[in-house]
């Protein structure tokens, strides 16, 4: 019997919950998913996804989920460093709105975002003259992965920008060191670990995201139609089998880049030391 | 003490997964209720007709019934009942729709079909075009949607019902004009998907794409969606093009007998669907713009409404049975135009 001391009681009670909600909630549904692709073998599961169109779904996903990704890397980090360490009215106001992607449905985004970038809307006409256009093209699938994967970045490195030191900048500063040589080897290095895991968290959300993404993408076998599309649309085909197939493959290449990614961060926390 | 119990986790999870199942509610049925699983564009007709079935229903005598409607994507809807919706009553965009729930799960027999007049189908529709208002673009014919710099909206057939009968209804016309030549038919096809920016993924989300984002020069559309766009949108920003074939597209209807729970159900969902054919009911179905079979209670405004054209059947296509996996199923003729 596992028993751990603590002073206080409840561990039995606790670890009861915590088996029944992970079960119910996380575990059996990917269990259903991982039994759906051991009953088709992995013959069968690589003839469903070797298709063009699958790979190019795939492939459009994760390459649009890096790119906004990367992006709020490093949006999210000017605007959490602006919100934690400057003061200017209307503060308290924009560090309230950071969070809203997380309220708000994300179909209401994508249906905002498709009226803002439409060739009829606003920032669309004013883009149309320049070439660009962004409502119906993967840059439209860019912004709206930027939109619902911002807040993660802010609101992981924020507490940690909050915490550094100012004394250490000072100390630099003061021995000498240029302003780039201070954050390059004095500020980066200590929010690096946040930075990582806001990535992470931010690809991982944008990665499997349908709902304000099918609104503002043209939706276009081959050229701008997502993967979570593809397995709504096998379903409709009542092709379990391939949706099944589709939702493996993306299980395990988000595993295998979070995996990457929490490597990192093990071997980052080596190289500079604890932090 | 009393609750040592508590401290094995698995009695836990026992008493916390018992306690989950002990809470599942049973209800008593206090009236007769009936639920219709439909598709999308007819929000509005059956908001009307629930309440003139109701009137009728009472009228005649019998207890009051409460009916609840659903709406969504033909195909999602099929689905939701195949996993266990229990609909009494299924209104959908087309008739395969309603053979995958009579094949995937036993609810319903396959000879549904033939249960209601024509074909199950208490009104129908068509295909046709919405142009920007004076048809800048000069389209008359499904010719002119694969012309220079025009840009035709129709929403993804995989996902959406009217997209389909969009599809078969190029596709009757491409045949038409070439003689029967399936070659040209598919090159046709393939060259209107090229001209296609955008596929939404039911009928409604194509109409808003055409409508209030500006994209596109055509929509593809039911002929009840076009008028429900003019009636909503104003007739000064869009007009409706003819074209000189299209297809008699029939929304089916369906008794769901596996979920029938008493005999009081099943006599109210007979007479539901069978309502559906009355004068009344056909006159509230044509001022929905549908297409109905009796005219005799319907204004002459509703009736003149509707142009005649050239229609081409599913029959024209081997019925669903064989339309749906040779077009539309995986590796079928509309994923061959995107493989190309």
């Amino acid at each position: 019997m596992l028993r751990i001391s603590s002073p206080l009681p409840g561990f039995g009670l606790g670890m009861g919950l915590l088996l029944a909600g992970l079960s119910l909630v996380v575990l059996l549904p990917l269990a259903a998913l991982l039994g759906e692709g051991i009953a088709m073998g992995p013959a069968a599961l690589a003839g469903h996804l070797a298709s063009p169109r699958v790979l190019s779904a795939l492939a459009l996903s994760f390459r649009a989920a890096l790119i906004a990704s990367a992006f709020n890397l490093v949006f999210g980090l000017a605007l959490a460093w602006v919100l934690t360490r400057y003061r200017f009215p209307g503060r308290r106001l924009i560090d309230a709105a950071v969070d809203l992607p997380f309220a708000l449905p994300t179909a209401v985004a994508g249906i905002a975002l498709t009226a803002l970038y439409a060739p009829n809307g606003i920032f669309g006409q004013a883009l149309a003259p320049l070439g660009i256009t962004v409502a119906y093209t993967e840059i439209g699938i860019w912004l709206a992965l930027v939109f619902v994967g911002l807040p993660f970045v802010v609101r992981t490195v924020q507490p940690v920008i909050d915490e550094i030191d100012r004394e250490c900048e000072e100390a630099s500063a003061t021995l000498g060191a240029s302003r780039a040589r201070t954050l390059r080897r004095v500020v980066l290095p200590v929010l690096t670990p946040s930075l990582l895991t806001g990535f992470a968290l931010a690809l991982a959300r944008s990665v499997g995201e349908f709902g304000s993404v099918i609104f503002i993408a043209g939706n276009l076998p081959g050229k701008t139609e997502i993967a979570p599309l593809l397995i709504v649309i096998r379903l409709e085909e009542y092709d379990y089998a391939g949706a099944a197939a589709i939702g493996l493959a993306m299980l395990g290449i988000s595993f295998s880049m979070l995996l990457l990614i929490n490597a990192t961060q093990v071997w980052n926390r080596r190289r500079i030391g604890h932090v | 003490m009393t609750l040592a119990f508590l401290r094995n986790p698995a009695t836990a999870l026992a008493i916390v997964l018992a306690a989950g199942g002990a809470v599942t509610p049973t209800f008593a049925l206090a009236e007769t209720r009936l639920l219709n699983v439909s598709y999308d564009p007819t929000r509005e007709f059956y908001r009307a007709y629930n309440e003139l079935f109701t009137q009728w229903w009472e009228a005649q005598g019998h207890d009051p019934v409460t009916i609840e409607q659903s709406h969504g994507g033909s195909g999602a809807q099929a689905r939701a009942v195949i996993d266990g919706l229990e609909a009494q009553v299924v209104t959908l965009a087309l008739a395969s729709d309603i053979d995958a729930i009579a094949q995937r799960s036993d609810v319903l027999s396959s000879d549904w079909q033939a249960k209601l007049p024509h074909n199950s189908a208490p009104y129908t529709s068509t295909i046709v075009f919405l142009v920007r208002e004076g048809n800048p673009k000069g389209i008359k014919d499904w010719q002119d949607l694969i012309g220079e710099g025009v840009q035709v909206i129709t929403p993804n057939p995989k996902t959406s019902g009217g997209a389909r009968w969009n599809f078969l209804a190029a596709w009757g016309w491409a045949l038409k004009a070439s003689q029967g030549d399936e070659d040209r038919a598919r090159d046709y096809l393939t060259q209107l998907f090229k001209h296609v920016p955008v596929l939404d993924t039911g009928a409604r989300g194509a109409t808003t794409t055409f409508a209030k984002r500006g994209v596109g020069d055509v929509l593809l559309a039911w002929e009840n969606e076009a008028f429900l766009a003019l009636a909503e949108m104003g007739d000064d920003a869009f007009d409706i093009v003819v074209p000189s074939v299209s297809i008699l597209a029939e929304p089916p209807v369906a008794l769901v007998e596996g979920n029938i729970e008493s005999d009081d159900q099943r006599e109210v969902a007979q007479a539901y669907l069978e309502y559906l054919y009355s004068p009344e009911a056909q006159a509230l179905a044509l001022a929905h713009y549908y297409r109905a079979w009796d005219k005799s209670r319907a204004t002459d405004e509703d009736i003149e409404r509707f142009p005649d054209l050239e229609l081409v059947t599913i029959a024209d296509f081997g019925g669903w049975a064989e339309a749906q996996p040779r077009f539309f199923g995986d590796g079928g003729i509309f994923d061959q135009i995107y493989a190309d």
